[in-house]
């Protein structure tokens, strides 16, 4: 087992926490860069679709991993990214603006919402942004000159620099610039203040506030650069799928990415990834299953919904932290080899924490 | 004027529902507080019980909607008992998650149970029209309307004056308080869902010969949360009257503005007050302070 000694405080806020794990990351680098070179043109499609589900996922994971916030109705973020892009890029902006733009106009949205909802306590801003999302979502229905309405619209082909990023090879490496970005932006945030303010928010809020955190603030920023991050997702979401109809953006998007966020691993950056690649892969397993379940079963339509269910309540009962628990778990299994206990990692016995002050 | 009339009583007897259903909540989150994502899937689930009891069993409606009460408040009670409880202390987060997943499953067993198709149920009181000071109403609405008074009078004098209903109140304003004075708070909390899920029952039985029976009839909690707010989650009138005033907000709205913004309305009810009276009407639930 190999223990960091800790010398001074700057070590906290390294980028990579030492050199063997610097090596491992530029390894995945490599690995992400030279993909397309063995994958086939599908499984280069599905890779993007983990990659634009990361970004939205890290978002989320900023708001409800490291803030401690829920939202119910990031959906209505995706889809306005989606929608500010396409409308955007139809009107004749470049990409490179439109795409940051598309984020900002998300983010503004989050803001204006939060800002109301997080005066209250916790569960306001889950019910305030279910029903932002309800609301947006009819927006998109009925402002028909921005969203073509039910029948939507085709999406305009990426453009950047006169190269078309449509075909799959291309996209992906789009895909993976703007999530190293993005990635590397949150991890930024969290090694500054701002980040720690989340932490500490998350954390206590009475703790924080005492130490002198601006608690509002703390909580709106991070609900508006969630928004941004979905926001983003949106406007590569569009692109991967070609076409934007209101159905796109139902309440079941924002419950599968609060379960992305659950099921990768809360309060870790790693964690979105997993749950990405769980998110996407989920789809492909349950096709697979069908043909293995007795038919009664293998043909209800409702089956899909019973399983994200099950699984939501699964995880939240038994594990935690998610696939990154797990992935922990082994890794501290391998590091302290002979000497692992099975009490190691047993959840402490939690008191009601209450929210009410009287 | 008899237009105006008519819609005001078929928007009271839709907030009745939304009041019920809003009840459901603030008692659970007056108790436990957990907000129950799964509330309106328990109006779902005691709907399709009243239908099978009743009328695939041949009980007849009165006997039906007695043990479809008694069923539901029993998966209520072990819902909590088994599920919900492990989570108390955990972050916010991990209830939230968890009622959703379990409203989830609830409507796949209910969709696998009894099939995905809508029903119609049938009423003793449904059908036919009365008349009040020469205005003519729909009975349905009346039904409606008058089962929602019935149930606050039985609930008011459960909670008022008898032994177990105080000590409900007592388990759900200080669960400390009440267990050192030797209240089975557990128990009591259990019970609490139970009777929210009774009370949701009634509700979607209530309103089944409106909105009809499906699995996807749940839908109607998203509603009776603007209700919740409105009434300032925590608060029991307050929830009656939000309900009220949403469902007849949403009906006129509908038919004097525009008619599909019925759908849109309670959300801007709910935004609108968290802008302007975040409390809520009846301010049950206070700003955090350090």
């Amino acid at each position: 087992m190999r223990v960091l000694f800790k010398t001074n405080h700057l070590i906290d806020i390294r980028w990579f926490e030492d050199r063997s794990v610097a090596f491992w990351y530029a390894l995945l680098a490599i690995a992400l860069l030279g993909a397309p070179w063995v994958m086939s043109t599908y499984l280069v499609g599905e890779a993007s679709l983990v990659l634009i589900w990361a970004i939205g996922g890290v978002g989320m994971m900023l708001l409800v991993g490291f803030t401690g916030q829920v939202s119910l109705g990031h959906a209505a973020f995706v889809g306005i990214g989606a929608y500010a892009h396409g409308f955007l890029l139809k009107i004749g902006m470049p990409m490179l603006l439109s795409l940051p733009l598309a984020g900002t106009i998300a983010a503004a949205v989050g803001i204006a919402v939060g800002v109301p909802a997080l005066r209250m306590h916790g569960i306001y801003l889950a019910i305030a942004s279910l029903s932002m999302a309800a609301i947006v979502e009819q927006v998109f229905v009925r402002w028909e000159s921005v969203t073509g309405g039910f029948s939507g619209y085709a999406m305009p082909p990426p453009t950047m620099f006169g190269y078309s990023f449509d075909a799959a090879v291309p996209f992906y490496y789009l895909c993976l610039a703007l999530a190293a970005a993005l990635f590397a932006f949150a991890v930024n945030l969290l090694r500054a203040p701002t980040g720690r303010a989340w932490i500490a928010v998350r954390d206590s809020e009475i703790a924080a506030q005492s130490m002198g955190i601006a608690v509002a603030r703390a909580k709106v920023s991070a609900f508006g650069i969630s928004a941004f991050y979905c926001g983003i997702m949106g406007a590569l979401f569009g692109h991967k799928v070609g076409f934007l109809t209101p159905e796109s953006f139902s309440p079941l998007l924002s419950i599968q990415l609060l379960m992305l966020v659950l099921i990768g691993g809360l309060g870790s950056i790693h964690g979105a990834v997993f749950g990405a690649l769980f998110i996407v892969l989920l789809p492909t397993g349950l096709a697979f299953a069908r043909d293995w379940l007795p038919d009664w079963l293998a043909n209800q339509p409702s089956l899909e919904v019973g399983l994200y269910g099950l699984l939501l309540a699964m995880f939240v009962l038994f594990e935690p932290a998610g696939i990154n628990g797990w992935w922990q778990k082994i890794k501290y299994f391998f590091s302290i080899f002979p000497m692992y206990k099975r009490s190691t990692f047993v959840r402490q016995k939690a008191y009601m924490k209450t929210e009410r002050l009287r | 004027m008899t237009e105006f009339f008519q819609l005001l009583i078929a928007g009271l007897a839709t907030g009745c529902v939304y009041g019920l259903v809003a009840l459901g909540f603030v008692l659970i989150y007056k108790a436990a507080e957990v907000v129950n994502f799964a509330q309106g899937d328990m109006l779902m689930l005691g709907a399709f019980f009243a239908l099978w009891f009743s009328t695939g069993l041949g009980l007849g409606f009165w006997v039906g909607l007695l043990c479809a009460v008694l069923l539901t408040a029993a998966i209520g009670w072990v819902i909590d008992a088994a599920i919900v409880r492990r989570v108390i202390g955990q972050p916010q987060f991990a209830t939230v998650m968890l009622t959703i997943g379990i409203g989830m499953m609830l409507r796949t067993a209910v969709t696998m149970g009894f099939g995905p198709d809508t029903r119609t149920m049938a009423s003793p009181f449904s059908s036919g029209m009365a008349s009040i000071g020469g205005v003519p109403v729909s009975m349905t609405y009346l039904s409606i309307i008058g089962g929602t008074i019935v149930l606050c009078a039985l609930l008011y004098v459960f909670f008022t004056s008898t032994r177990a209903g105080v000590a409900m109140q007592a388990a759900s304003q200080n669960q400390l308080a009440a267990y050192v004075m030797g209240m089975p708070v557990k128990r009591l909390l259990s019970a609490v869902w139970a009777l929210a899920a009774a009370v949701s029952t009634v509700a979607g039985v209530l309103i089944a010969p409106v909105s009809l029976i499906d699995p996807n009839m749940g839908n109607i909690a998203l509603r009776a949360l603007a209700a919740a707010v409105l009434g300032g989650f925590g608060s029991i009138p307050g929830a009656l009257v939000g309900g009220a005033i949403v469902g007849i907000a949403e009906l006129f709205a509908s038919a004097f503005i525009e008619e599909t913004l019925r759908d849109v309305v309670p959300h801007v009810i709910l935004l609108t007050v968290l802008v302007l009276r975040p409390q809520g009407l009846f301010g049950a639930v206070g700003r955090k302070k350090v």
